[in-house]
Protein backbone atom coordinates (compact mmCIF):
# COMPACT_ATOMS: atom_id res chain seq x y z
CA UNK A 1 0.00 0.00 0.00
CA UNK A 2 1.41 3.55 -0.13
CA UNK A 3 3.48 5.56 1.91
CA UNK A 4 4.39 2.54 4.00
CA UNK A 5 8.07 2.75 3.82
CA UNK A 6 8.70 6.11 3.54
CA UNK A 7 12.10 5.91 4.38
CA UNK A 8 13.01 4.86 1.10
CA UNK A 9 11.22 8.01 -0.76
CA UNK A 10 13.79 10.85 -1.48
CA UNK A 11 13.12 14.48 0.76
CA UNK A 12 13.00 16.05 -2.72
CA UNK A 13 10.27 14.36 -3.23
CA UNK A 14 8.05 14.02 0.12
CA UNK A 15 8.01 18.05 0.26
CA UNK A 16 4.85 18.40 -2.27
CA UNK A 17 2.15 15.26 -1.21
CA UNK A 18 1.17 12.59 -3.40
CA UNK A 19 -2.62 14.01 -3.24
CA UNK A 20 -1.31 17.23 -4.93
CA UNK A 21 -0.20 14.84 -8.07
CA UNK A 22 -3.25 12.95 -8.23
CA UNK A 23 -5.23 16.06 -8.31
CA UNK A 24 -3.31 17.53 -11.04
CA UNK A 25 -3.44 14.07 -13.55
CA UNK A 26 -7.40 13.77 -12.76
CA UNK A 27 -7.65 17.81 -13.55
CA UNK A 28 -5.80 17.22 -17.06
CA UNK A 29 -7.46 13.96 -17.44
CA UNK A 30 -10.96 15.30 -17.21
CA UNK A 31 -9.87 18.41 -19.62
CA UNK A 32 -8.98 15.81 -22.40
CA UNK A 33 -11.96 14.25 -21.45
CA UNK A 34 -14.31 17.06 -22.03
CA UNK A 35 -12.13 18.02 -25.17
CA UNK A 36 -13.39 14.84 -26.93
CA UNK A 37 -16.64 15.54 -26.10
CA UNK A 38 -17.36 19.10 -27.35
CA UNK A 39 -14.77 19.68 -30.22
CA UNK A 40 -15.85 18.73 -33.75
CA UNK A 41 -12.49 18.91 -35.37
CA UNK A 42 -10.67 15.51 -35.31
CA UNK A 43 -7.34 16.81 -34.70
CA UNK A 44 -8.33 18.30 -32.05
CA UNK A 45 -10.38 15.60 -30.25
CA UNK A 46 -7.01 13.69 -31.24
CA UNK A 47 -4.79 16.33 -29.10
CA UNK A 48 -7.32 15.81 -26.19
CA UNK A 49 -7.00 11.82 -26.31
CA UNK A 50 -3.01 12.77 -26.24
CA UNK A 51 -3.69 14.71 -23.15
CA UNK A 52 -5.80 11.91 -21.54
CA UNK A 53 -3.03 9.73 -21.89
CA UNK A 54 -0.34 12.01 -20.29
CA UNK A 55 -2.40 12.77 -17.13
CA UNK A 56 -2.32 9.03 -17.12
CA UNK A 57 1.57 8.80 -17.33
CA UNK A 58 1.55 11.78 -14.75
CA UNK A 59 -0.57 9.58 -12.46
CA UNK A 60 1.88 6.48 -13.17
CA UNK A 61 5.03 8.41 -12.18
CA UNK A 62 4.03 10.02 -8.87
CA UNK A 63 2.50 6.16 -7.78
CA UNK A 64 5.82 5.20 -8.90
CA UNK A 65 8.02 7.67 -7.23
CA UNK A 66 5.99 7.23 -3.65
CA UNK A 67 5.81 3.32 -3.83
CA UNK A 68 9.35 3.28 -4.30
CA UNK A 69 8.71 0.65 -7.48
CA UNK A 70 10.01 0.82 -10.88
CA UNK A 71 7.37 -0.89 -12.51
CA UNK A 72 5.11 2.24 -13.15
CA UNK A 73 7.64 4.06 -14.99
CA UNK A 74 8.40 1.11 -16.94
CA UNK A 75 5.04 0.81 -17.67
CA UNK A 76 5.07 4.75 -18.80
CA UNK A 77 7.29 3.70 -21.81
CA UNK A 78 4.96 1.18 -22.97
CA UNK A 79 2.13 3.63 -23.09
CA UNK A 80 4.49 6.53 -24.75
CA UNK A 81 5.42 3.34 -27.41
CA UNK A 82 1.80 2.09 -27.72
CA UNK A 83 0.25 6.32 -28.19
CA UNK A 84 3.12 6.90 -30.89
CA UNK A 85 1.72 3.71 -33.07
CA UNK A 86 -1.63 5.11 -32.27
CA UNK A 87 -0.61 8.64 -33.71
CA UNK A 88 1.05 6.87 -36.69
CA UNK A 89 -2.52 5.19 -37.51
CA UNK A 90 -4.63 7.84 -36.51
CA UNK A 91 -3.20 10.72 -38.75
CA UNK A 92 -3.54 8.24 -41.71
CA UNK A 93 -7.23 7.84 -41.18
CA UNK A 94 -7.37 11.33 -41.10
CA UNK A 95 -5.16 12.17 -43.90
CA UNK A 96 -7.76 9.50 -45.76
CA UNK A 97 -10.57 11.17 -44.68
CA UNK A 98 -9.40 14.72 -45.67
CA UNK A 99 -8.43 13.12 -49.09
CA UNK A 100 -11.83 12.65 -49.91
CA UNK A 101 -13.68 15.12 -48.74
CA UNK A 102 -11.46 17.89 -47.98
CA UNK A 103 -12.45 18.61 -44.29
CA UNK A 104 -11.59 16.97 -41.04
CA UNK A 105 -15.09 18.29 -39.62
CA UNK A 106 -16.65 15.26 -37.62
CA UNK A 107 -19.91 16.59 -38.27
CA UNK A 108 -19.66 15.82 -41.88
CA UNK A 109 -19.71 12.28 -41.63
CA UNK A 110 -23.29 11.28 -41.00
CA UNK A 111 -23.36 8.42 -44.31
CA UNK A 112 -24.31 5.41 -41.52
CA UNK A 113 -27.63 5.72 -39.73
CA UNK A 114 -30.15 3.41 -38.65
CA UNK B 1 3.34 -18.39 -25.23
CA UNK B 2 4.33 -20.32 -28.40
CA UNK B 3 1.55 -18.51 -30.84
CA UNK B 4 2.28 -15.40 -29.71
CA UNK B 5 6.24 -15.92 -30.76
CA UNK B 6 5.45 -17.43 -34.03
CA UNK B 7 2.79 -15.27 -35.29
CA UNK B 8 4.94 -12.47 -34.59
CA UNK B 9 7.35 -13.40 -37.08
CA UNK B 10 5.01 -15.24 -39.40
CA UNK B 11 2.83 -11.70 -40.12
CA UNK B 12 6.26 -10.13 -41.44
CA UNK B 13 6.68 -13.09 -43.51
CA UNK B 14 3.38 -12.72 -45.19
CA UNK B 15 3.89 -9.25 -46.07
CA UNK B 16 7.24 -10.04 -47.90
CA UNK B 17 5.09 -12.92 -49.32
CA UNK B 18 3.26 -10.68 -51.14
CA UNK B 19 5.56 -9.57 -53.58
CA UNK B 20 5.69 -13.64 -55.03
CA UNK B 21 3.65 -14.24 -57.90
CA UNK B 22 1.43 -11.11 -57.34
CA UNK B 23 0.71 -12.60 -53.81
CA UNK B 24 -1.13 -15.73 -54.65
CA UNK B 25 0.79 -17.76 -51.97
CA UNK B 26 -0.66 -15.25 -49.53
CA UNK B 27 -3.97 -17.20 -47.74
CA UNK B 28 -2.79 -20.01 -48.14
CA UNK B 29 0.47 -19.48 -46.44
CA UNK B 30 -1.35 -17.49 -43.81
CA UNK B 31 -3.80 -20.24 -42.82
CA UNK B 32 -0.49 -22.35 -43.32
CA UNK B 33 1.10 -19.96 -40.66
CA UNK B 34 -2.23 -20.41 -38.45
CA UNK B 35 -2.72 -23.52 -38.32
CA UNK B 36 1.57 -24.32 -37.21
CA UNK B 37 0.33 -21.39 -34.29
CA UNK B 38 -2.10 -23.59 -33.09
CA UNK B 39 -0.36 -26.48 -33.24
CA UNK B 40 2.59 -24.87 -31.67
CA UNK B 41 0.29 -23.61 -28.57
CA UNK B 42 0.19 -27.65 -27.30
CA UNK B 43 3.89 -27.37 -26.79
CA UNK B 44 2.95 -25.86 -22.77
CA UNK B 45 -0.09 -28.45 -22.72
CA UNK B 46 -0.03 -29.83 -19.26
CA UNK B 47 2.69 -27.40 -18.24
CA UNK B 48 1.17 -24.28 -16.35
CA UNK B 49 3.74 -21.78 -15.48
CA UNK B 50 4.20 -18.18 -16.24
CA UNK B 51 6.50 -16.16 -19.25
CA UNK B 52 8.20 -13.09 -19.29
CA UNK B 53 8.93 -12.12 -16.05
CA UNK B 54 5.67 -13.60 -15.06
CA UNK B 55 3.27 -11.22 -17.09
CA UNK B 56 1.95 -14.06 -19.01
CA UNK B 57 0.19 -16.74 -17.53
CA UNK B 58 0.00 -20.35 -19.21
CA UNK B 59 -2.55 -23.05 -18.12
CA UNK B 60 -4.43 -25.36 -19.91
CA UNK B 61 -7.77 -23.43 -19.96
CA UNK B 62 -5.75 -20.53 -21.54
CA UNK B 63 -4.63 -22.73 -24.12
CA UNK B 64 -7.76 -23.96 -24.85
CA UNK B 65 -8.79 -19.95 -25.46
CA UNK B 66 -6.21 -19.48 -27.66
CA UNK B 67 -6.85 -22.58 -30.09
CA UNK B 68 -10.17 -21.58 -30.03
CA UNK B 69 -9.30 -17.97 -31.25
CA UNK B 70 -6.97 -19.11 -33.49
CA UNK B 71 -9.22 -21.52 -35.35
CA UNK B 72 -11.41 -19.22 -36.08
CA UNK B 73 -9.02 -16.80 -37.23
CA UNK B 74 -8.45 -20.21 -40.17
CA UNK B 75 -12.35 -20.29 -40.86
CA UNK B 76 -12.37 -16.84 -41.15
CA UNK B 77 -9.33 -16.49 -43.54
CA UNK B 78 -10.84 -19.17 -45.08
CA UNK B 79 -13.45 -17.77 -46.55
CA UNK B 80 -11.25 -14.30 -46.62
CA UNK B 81 -11.62 -14.73 -50.52
CA UNK B 82 -8.42 -11.99 -51.30
CA UNK B 83 -10.79 -9.35 -50.65
CA UNK B 84 -12.29 -8.39 -53.58
CA UNK B 85 -14.99 -6.20 -52.14
CA UNK B 86 -11.99 -3.84 -51.39
CA UNK B 87 -10.78 -1.42 -53.85
CA UNK B 88 -7.11 -1.58 -55.01
CA UNK B 89 -7.10 -4.20 -52.00
CA UNK B 90 -3.31 -5.01 -50.81
CA UNK B 91 -4.69 -8.59 -49.56
CA UNK B 92 -0.64 -9.66 -47.99
CA UNK B 93 -1.36 -6.20 -45.24
CA UNK B 94 -4.16 -7.31 -44.41
CA UNK B 95 -3.08 -11.03 -43.64
CA UNK B 96 -0.02 -9.50 -42.02
CA UNK B 97 -2.41 -7.53 -40.07
CA UNK B 98 -4.89 -10.46 -39.16
CA UNK B 99 -1.74 -11.95 -37.74
CA UNK B 100 -0.57 -9.56 -35.41
CA UNK B 101 -3.95 -8.63 -34.27
CA UNK B 102 -4.17 -12.06 -33.22
CA UNK B 103 -1.34 -11.55 -30.70
CA UNK B 104 -3.00 -8.91 -28.93
CA UNK B 105 -5.78 -11.17 -28.70
CA UNK B 106 -3.77 -14.19 -27.35
CA UNK B 107 -1.86 -11.84 -24.91
CA UNK B 108 -5.47 -10.62 -23.96
CA UNK B 109 -6.36 -13.84 -22.83
CA UNK B 110 -3.33 -15.19 -21.08
CA UNK B 111 -2.44 -11.73 -19.07
CA UNK B 112 -0.67 -12.16 -15.87
CA UNK B 113 0.10 -8.26 -15.57
CA UNK B 114 -1.91 -5.30 -16.07
CA UNK B 115 0.56 -4.42 -18.67
CA UNK B 116 0.08 -7.07 -20.74
CA UNK B 117 -3.71 -6.14 -20.32
CA UNK B 118 -3.08 -3.08 -22.07
CA UNK B 119 -0.60 -3.97 -24.64
CA UNK B 120 -3.16 -6.57 -25.88
CA UNK B 121 -6.01 -3.91 -25.98
CA UNK B 122 -4.02 -2.38 -28.29
CA UNK B 123 -2.65 -4.66 -30.76
CA UNK B 124 -5.98 -5.57 -31.43
CA UNK B 125 -7.36 -2.17 -30.89
CA UNK B 126 -5.00 -1.01 -33.56
CA UNK B 127 -5.14 -3.53 -35.94
CA UNK B 128 -8.75 -3.43 -36.09
CA UNK B 129 -8.74 0.47 -36.75
CA UNK B 130 -6.72 0.00 -39.68
CA UNK B 131 -8.67 -2.92 -41.17
CA UNK B 132 -11.81 -1.14 -40.75
CA UNK B 133 -10.78 1.54 -42.99
CA UNK B 134 -8.77 -0.88 -45.66
CA UNK B 135 -11.59 0.56 -48.53
CA UNK B 136 -9.78 4.00 -48.63
CA UNK B 137 -12.51 5.01 -51.55
CA UNK B 138 -15.65 4.21 -49.74
CA UNK B 139 -16.94 7.32 -47.62
CA UNK B 140 -18.77 4.85 -45.78
CA UNK B 141 -15.30 2.75 -44.53
CA UNK B 142 -13.82 6.09 -43.70
CA UNK B 143 -16.32 7.34 -41.35
CA UNK B 144 -16.40 3.92 -39.88
CA UNK B 145 -12.56 4.26 -39.01
CA UNK B 146 -13.00 7.74 -37.56
CA UNK B 147 -15.70 7.02 -35.31
CA UNK B 148 -14.03 3.31 -34.24
CA UNK B 149 -10.71 5.55 -33.94
CA UNK B 150 -11.83 8.48 -32.14
CA UNK B 151 -13.75 6.48 -29.36
CA UNK B 152 -11.60 3.63 -29.12
CA UNK B 153 -8.75 5.83 -28.09
CA UNK B 154 -10.94 7.41 -25.91
CA UNK B 155 -11.86 4.27 -24.43
CA UNK B 156 -7.77 3.39 -24.15
CA UNK B 157 -7.46 6.53 -22.56
CA UNK B 158 -10.41 5.74 -19.50
CA UNK B 159 -8.78 2.41 -19.60
CA UNK B 160 -5.37 3.05 -18.79
CA UNK B 161 -6.61 5.68 -16.21
CA UNK B 162 -8.34 2.60 -14.35
CA UNK B 163 -4.93 0.94 -14.29
CA UNK B 164 -3.20 4.07 -12.71
CA UNK B 165 -5.51 4.17 -9.84
CA UNK B 166 -5.36 -0.12 -9.21
CA UNK B 167 -1.43 0.74 -9.40
CA UNK B 168 -2.00 3.54 -6.89
CA UNK B 169 -3.91 1.05 -4.69
CA UNK B 170 -1.99 -2.25 -4.93
CA UNK B 171 1.36 -0.78 -5.09
CA UNK B 172 1.99 -3.71 -8.53
CA UNK B 173 0.33 -4.75 -11.91
CA UNK B 174 -0.21 -8.67 -11.30
CA UNK B 175 -3.75 -9.57 -10.88
CA UNK B 176 -2.32 -12.21 -8.26
CA UNK B 177 -1.15 -9.12 -5.94
CA UNK B 178 -4.44 -7.37 -6.26
CA UNK B 179 -6.63 -10.73 -5.30
CA UNK B 180 -3.83 -10.86 -2.13
CA UNK B 181 -4.21 -7.49 -1.37
CA UNK B 182 -7.97 -7.37 -1.30
CA UNK B 183 -7.87 -10.65 0.72
CA UNK B 184 -5.35 -9.42 3.72
CA UNK B 185 -7.21 -5.76 3.83
CA UNK B 186 -10.74 -5.29 4.59
CA UNK B 187 -10.79 -1.37 4.46
CA UNK B 188 -9.87 -1.50 0.25
CA UNK B 189 -8.77 2.21 -0.74
CA UNK B 190 -10.64 4.97 -2.78
CA UNK B 191 -8.01 4.22 -5.86
CA UNK B 192 -9.13 0.78 -5.89
CA UNK B 193 -12.78 1.56 -6.40
CA UNK B 194 -12.14 4.54 -9.00
CA UNK B 195 -9.61 2.08 -10.78
CA UNK B 196 -11.97 -0.80 -10.94
CA UNK B 197 -14.48 1.58 -12.47
CA UNK B 198 -12.93 2.88 -15.48
CA UNK B 199 -10.86 0.02 -16.14
CA UNK B 200 -13.89 -1.86 -16.59
CA UNK B 201 -15.50 1.17 -18.42
CA UNK B 202 -12.66 0.62 -21.30
CA UNK B 203 -13.11 -3.30 -21.63
CA UNK B 204 -17.21 -2.90 -21.61
CA UNK B 205 -16.42 -0.30 -24.28
CA UNK B 206 -14.33 -2.91 -26.41
CA UNK B 207 -16.91 -5.25 -25.39
CA UNK B 208 -19.77 -3.33 -26.87
CA UNK B 209 -22.05 -3.78 -23.94
CA UNK B 210 -24.43 -0.17 -23.24
CA UNK B 211 -24.27 2.16 -22.78
CA UNK B 212 -20.45 2.02 -24.19
CA UNK B 213 -22.40 0.55 -27.39
CA UNK B 214 -22.63 3.80 -29.39
CA UNK B 215 -19.97 2.92 -32.31
CA UNK B 216 -20.83 -0.51 -32.88
CA UNK B 217 -23.73 -0.41 -35.75
CA UNK B 218 -21.40 2.01 -36.98
CA UNK B 219 -18.64 0.59 -37.71
CA UNK B 220 -20.16 -2.41 -38.40
CA UNK B 221 -21.82 -1.24 -41.13
CA UNK B 222 -19.16 0.68 -42.53
CA UNK B 223 -16.38 -1.97 -42.12
CA UNK B 224 -15.81 -4.45 -44.97
CA UNK B 225 -17.77 -7.33 -44.15
CA UNK B 226 -14.93 -9.92 -43.48
CA UNK B 227 -13.67 -7.42 -40.98
CA UNK B 228 -16.74 -6.87 -39.21
CA UNK B 229 -16.89 -10.84 -38.75
CA UNK B 230 -13.42 -10.51 -37.34
CA UNK B 231 -14.48 -7.79 -34.52
CA UNK B 232 -17.72 -9.40 -33.73
CA UNK B 233 -15.81 -13.35 -32.82
CA UNK B 234 -12.31 -12.83 -32.10
CA UNK B 235 -12.52 -9.02 -30.56
CA UNK B 236 -15.58 -9.98 -28.53
CA UNK B 237 -14.33 -13.32 -27.20
CA UNK B 238 -10.73 -12.15 -26.01
CA UNK B 239 -12.34 -9.16 -24.22
CA UNK B 240 -14.99 -11.11 -22.44
CA UNK B 241 -11.68 -13.66 -21.82
CA UNK B 242 -9.86 -10.62 -19.94
CA UNK B 243 -12.82 -9.13 -18.14
CA UNK B 244 -13.15 -12.76 -16.91
CA UNK B 245 -9.73 -13.04 -15.30
CA UNK B 246 -9.93 -9.42 -14.20
CA UNK B 247 -13.23 -9.62 -12.10
CA UNK B 248 -13.06 -13.84 -11.19
CA UNK B 249 -9.48 -14.01 -10.78
CA UNK B 250 -8.40 -10.76 -9.21
CA UNK B 251 -11.34 -8.85 -7.85
CA UNK B 252 -13.69 -11.77 -6.51
CA UNK B 253 -13.79 -9.93 -3.11
CA UNK B 254 -15.15 -6.81 -4.69
CA UNK B 255 -18.17 -8.83 -6.30
CA UNK B 256 -20.42 -6.90 -4.15
CA UNK B 257 -19.37 -3.61 -5.89
CA UNK B 258 -18.86 -4.59 -9.53
CA UNK B 259 -22.18 -6.70 -9.69
CA UNK B 260 -24.69 -4.43 -9.69
CA UNK B 261 -22.91 -2.62 -12.53
CA UNK B 262 -22.67 -5.47 -13.94
CA UNK B 263 -26.51 -5.60 -13.57
CA UNK B 264 -27.20 -2.39 -14.85
CA UNK B 265 -24.73 -2.70 -17.59
CA UNK B 266 -26.54 -6.33 -18.74
CA UNK B 267 -30.14 -4.81 -18.51
CA UNK B 268 -29.07 -1.97 -20.97
CA UNK B 269 -27.70 -4.28 -23.46
CA UNK B 270 -30.39 -6.60 -23.84
CA UNK B 271 -33.18 -3.97 -23.88
CA UNK B 272 -31.20 -1.56 -26.16
CA UNK B 273 -29.95 -4.48 -28.29
CA UNK B 274 -33.01 -6.89 -28.86
CA UNK B 275 -35.72 -3.92 -29.00
CA UNK B 276 -33.03 -1.70 -31.82
CA UNK B 277 -32.49 -4.97 -33.87
CA UNK B 278 -35.88 -5.01 -34.43
CA UNK B 279 -36.35 -2.06 -36.62
CA UNK B 280 -33.40 -2.78 -39.33
CA UNK B 281 -33.18 -2.98 -42.77
CA UNK B 282 -29.41 -3.77 -43.05
CA UNK B 283 -28.50 -7.31 -42.36
CA UNK B 284 -24.89 -6.12 -40.82
CA UNK B 285 -26.63 -3.08 -38.66
CA UNK B 286 -28.90 -5.68 -37.33
CA UNK B 287 -26.22 -8.58 -36.53
CA UNK B 288 -24.73 -5.56 -34.79
CA UNK B 289 -27.27 -4.99 -32.57
CA UNK B 290 -27.87 -8.82 -32.05
CA UNK B 291 -24.15 -8.42 -31.23
CA UNK B 292 -24.87 -6.15 -28.45
CA UNK B 293 -27.65 -8.11 -26.68
CA UNK B 294 -24.90 -11.44 -26.81
CA UNK B 295 -22.75 -9.41 -24.77
CA UNK B 296 -25.09 -8.72 -22.75
CA UNK B 297 -25.73 -12.68 -22.75
CA UNK B 298 -21.71 -13.01 -21.81
CA UNK B 299 -22.15 -10.33 -19.13
CA UNK B 300 -24.26 -12.46 -17.66
CA UNK B 301 -22.35 -15.54 -17.12
CA UNK B 302 -19.35 -13.02 -15.17
CA UNK B 303 -21.98 -11.96 -13.34
CA UNK B 304 -22.08 -14.65 -10.21
CA UNK B 305 -18.24 -15.58 -8.97
CA UNK B 306 -18.81 -19.80 -9.59
CA UNK B 307 -16.84 -22.18 -10.69
CA UNK B 308 -18.66 -22.75 -13.82
CA UNK B 309 -18.41 -19.20 -15.17
CA UNK B 310 -15.41 -20.50 -17.42
CA UNK B 311 -16.92 -22.98 -18.91
CA UNK B 312 -20.32 -21.54 -19.73
CA UNK B 313 -18.32 -18.77 -21.16
CA UNK B 314 -16.07 -20.41 -23.13
CA UNK B 315 -19.14 -22.68 -24.35
CA UNK B 316 -21.26 -19.22 -25.55
CA UNK B 317 -18.56 -17.85 -26.85
CA UNK B 318 -17.37 -21.27 -29.14
CA UNK B 319 -21.55 -21.58 -30.18
CA UNK B 320 -21.38 -18.04 -31.23
CA UNK B 321 -18.52 -17.48 -33.07
CA UNK B 322 -19.81 -20.89 -35.03
CA UNK B 323 -23.45 -18.99 -35.90
CA UNK B 324 -21.75 -15.79 -36.61
CA UNK B 325 -19.40 -17.03 -39.13
CA UNK B 326 -22.51 -19.03 -41.18
CA UNK B 327 -24.51 -15.34 -40.78
CA UNK B 328 -21.50 -13.31 -42.11
CA UNK B 329 -20.35 -16.04 -44.38
CA UNK B 330 -23.62 -16.68 -46.28
CA UNK B 331 -23.39 -12.84 -47.12
CA UNK B 332 -20.09 -12.69 -47.88
CA UNK B 333 -20.87 -15.53 -50.47
CA UNK B 334 -24.07 -13.07 -51.85
CA UNK B 335 -21.73 -9.74 -52.15
CA UNK B 336 -22.06 -9.81 -56.02
CA UNK B 337 -26.07 -8.44 -55.40
CA UNK B 338 -25.58 -5.05 -56.39
CA UNK B 339 -28.24 -2.59 -55.23
CA UNK B 340 -29.46 -0.05 -57.63
CA UNK B 341 -26.68 2.76 -56.63
CA UNK B 342 -24.46 0.06 -57.67
CA UNK B 343 -23.10 -0.63 -53.45
CA UNK B 344 -22.91 -4.21 -52.39
CA UNK B 345 -26.58 -5.25 -51.20
CA UNK B 346 -26.62 -5.46 -47.64
CA UNK B 347 -30.26 -5.53 -47.00
CA UNK B 348 -32.17 -8.17 -45.71
CA UNK B 349 -34.05 -8.04 -48.55
CA UNK B 350 -30.85 -9.83 -50.64
CA UNK B 351 -31.98 -12.96 -49.00
CA UNK B 352 -35.14 -12.84 -51.02
CA UNK B 353 -35.45 -16.30 -52.97
CA UNK B 354 -32.32 -18.02 -51.90
CA UNK B 355 -34.53 -21.35 -50.99
CA UNK B 356 -34.96 -21.55 -54.65
CA UNK B 357 -31.69 -20.31 -55.91
CA UNK B 358 -29.35 -22.23 -53.66
CA UNK B 359 -30.99 -24.66 -50.78
CA UNK B 360 -27.30 -24.65 -49.60
CA UNK B 361 -26.86 -21.31 -48.59
CA UNK B 362 -30.15 -21.51 -47.30
CA UNK B 363 -29.90 -24.08 -44.82
CA UNK B 364 -26.60 -22.51 -43.46
CA UNK B 365 -28.61 -19.31 -42.80
CA UNK B 366 -31.63 -21.09 -41.11
CA UNK B 367 -29.14 -23.05 -38.84
CA UNK B 368 -27.34 -19.79 -37.75
CA UNK B 369 -30.32 -17.16 -36.94
CA UNK B 370 -31.94 -20.31 -34.98
CA UNK B 371 -28.29 -21.08 -33.27
CA UNK B 372 -28.36 -17.02 -32.67
CA UNK B 373 -32.01 -16.93 -31.45
CA UNK B 374 -31.27 -19.71 -29.10
CA UNK B 375 -33.93 -22.55 -30.13
CA UNK B 376 -33.30 -25.63 -29.10
CA UNK B 377 -31.30 -28.26 -31.19
CA UNK B 378 -28.46 -25.56 -32.07
CA UNK B 379 -25.46 -24.63 -29.77
CA UNK B 380 -27.13 -21.71 -29.09
CA UNK B 381 -29.87 -22.71 -27.23
CA UNK B 382 -27.36 -24.62 -24.99
CA UNK B 383 -24.96 -21.48 -24.63
CA UNK B 384 -27.86 -19.53 -23.18
CA UNK B 385 -29.18 -21.91 -20.84
CA UNK B 386 -25.86 -22.63 -19.10
CA UNK B 387 -25.51 -18.65 -19.15
CA UNK B 388 -28.75 -18.53 -17.63
CA UNK B 389 -28.18 -21.36 -14.44
CA UNK B 390 -24.93 -19.97 -13.94
CA UNK B 391 -26.65 -16.49 -13.31
CA UNK B 392 -29.75 -17.70 -11.32
CA UNK B 393 -29.58 -17.07 -7.78
CA UNK B 394 -31.79 -14.24 -5.70
CA UNK B 395 -29.89 -11.25 -5.98
CA UNK B 396 -30.21 -10.95 -9.61
CA UNK B 397 -33.59 -12.85 -10.52
CA UNK B 398 -35.07 -9.96 -12.45
CA UNK B 399 -32.46 -10.27 -15.09
CA UNK B 400 -33.07 -13.76 -15.57
CA UNK B 401 -36.49 -13.02 -16.72
CA UNK B 402 -35.65 -9.55 -18.31
CA UNK B 403 -33.24 -11.97 -20.28
CA UNK B 404 -35.76 -14.61 -21.27
CA UNK B 405 -38.36 -11.75 -22.19
CA UNK B 406 -35.66 -10.21 -24.56
CA UNK B 407 -35.19 -13.20 -26.13
CA UNK B 408 -38.97 -13.81 -27.16
CA UNK B 409 -38.06 -10.38 -29.03
CA UNK B 410 -35.25 -11.79 -30.53
CA UNK B 411 -37.07 -14.33 -32.50
CA UNK B 412 -39.00 -11.73 -33.84
CA UNK B 413 -36.05 -10.15 -35.78
CA UNK B 414 -34.11 -13.71 -36.07
CA UNK B 415 -36.93 -14.95 -37.76
CA UNK B 416 -37.04 -12.02 -40.99
CA UNK B 417 -34.24 -13.10 -42.62
CA UNK B 418 -35.78 -16.84 -42.26
CA UNK B 419 -38.92 -15.50 -43.66
CA UNK B 420 -37.12 -13.48 -46.40
CA UNK B 421 -35.67 -16.68 -47.73
CA UNK B 422 -38.94 -18.64 -48.67
CA UNK B 423 -40.20 -15.71 -50.47
CA UNK B 424 -40.32 -15.34 -54.17
CA UNK B 425 -38.07 -13.36 -56.16
CA UNK B 426 -37.68 -12.42 -59.87
CA UNK B 427 -33.89 -13.66 -60.49
CA UNK B 428 -34.00 -17.03 -60.87
CA UNK B 429 -30.44 -18.19 -61.97
CA UNK B 430 -28.34 -20.51 -59.32
CA UNK B 431 -25.79 -18.99 -57.44
CA UNK B 432 -22.52 -20.76 -57.44
CA UNK B 433 -20.36 -21.12 -53.99
CA UNK B 434 -17.20 -21.54 -53.97
CA UNK B 435 -15.84 -25.05 -52.76
CA UNK B 436 -13.69 -23.81 -50.12
CA UNK B 437 -16.81 -21.77 -48.76
CA UNK B 438 -18.58 -25.16 -48.48
CA UNK B 439 -16.01 -26.49 -46.64
CA UNK B 440 -16.31 -23.99 -44.20
CA UNK B 441 -19.88 -23.40 -44.01
CA UNK B 442 -20.29 -27.30 -43.60
CA UNK B 443 -18.08 -27.44 -40.91
CA UNK B 444 -19.68 -24.22 -39.28
CA UNK B 445 -23.28 -25.73 -39.28
CA UNK B 446 -22.54 -29.40 -38.40
CA UNK B 447 -20.41 -27.81 -35.38
CA UNK B 448 -23.33 -25.68 -34.25
CA UNK B 449 -25.82 -28.93 -34.94
CA UNK B 450 -23.46 -31.09 -33.08
CA UNK B 451 -23.62 -28.52 -29.89
CA UNK B 452 -27.07 -28.51 -29.91
CA UNK B 453 -27.32 -32.14 -29.49
CA UNK B 454 -24.28 -33.48 -27.55
CA UNK B 455 -22.94 -29.90 -25.45
CA UNK B 456 -22.06 -32.25 -23.07
CA UNK B 457 -18.75 -33.05 -25.91
CA UNK B 458 -17.72 -29.32 -25.13
CA UNK B 459 -19.52 -28.53 -21.36
CA UNK B 460 -17.48 -31.94 -20.39
CA UNK B 461 -14.57 -31.31 -21.70
CA UNK B 462 -13.24 -28.24 -20.41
Amino acid sequence: MLQENTALIPDMIKQIPLVNYVLLASILFVIGIVGVLIRRNALIIFMSIELMLNAVNLLLVAFSAYNSDPNGQVFVFFIMAVAAAEVAVGLAIIVMIYRNIRSIDIGLLNKLRG
Amino acid sequence: MYPILFLSFSGLITLFLGFFQEGKWVKPATILFLAIASISAFIDWNKPGAYFFNMLQVNNFNLLLSLVILITAILIVAISDNFKEIEYAHSAEYYAIMQFSLVGAIMMTNFQSLIMLFLGVEILSVSMYVLTGTDKRNLRGNEAAIKYFLLGAFATGILLFGIAMIYGGVGAFEIDAISGTLASNQAQSLFLYIGLVMLLIGLLFKLAAAPFHFWTPDVYEGAPTIFTLFMATIVKTAVVFALYRILHQSFQNMHLSWSYILAGCIALSLIIGNLSAVKQISFKRMLAFSSISHAGFLLLGLLHVSKTADKSLLFYSVSYLLASTSAFGVLLALKNERTENGRSNENISVFKGLATRSPFLSAVLIISMLSLAGIPLTGGFWSKFYVLTDAANDQFFYLIVLALLLTAVGVYYYFKPIITVFEKSDIQEAITINPIFKIIFVLTTLGTLVLGLFPDLLYGMI
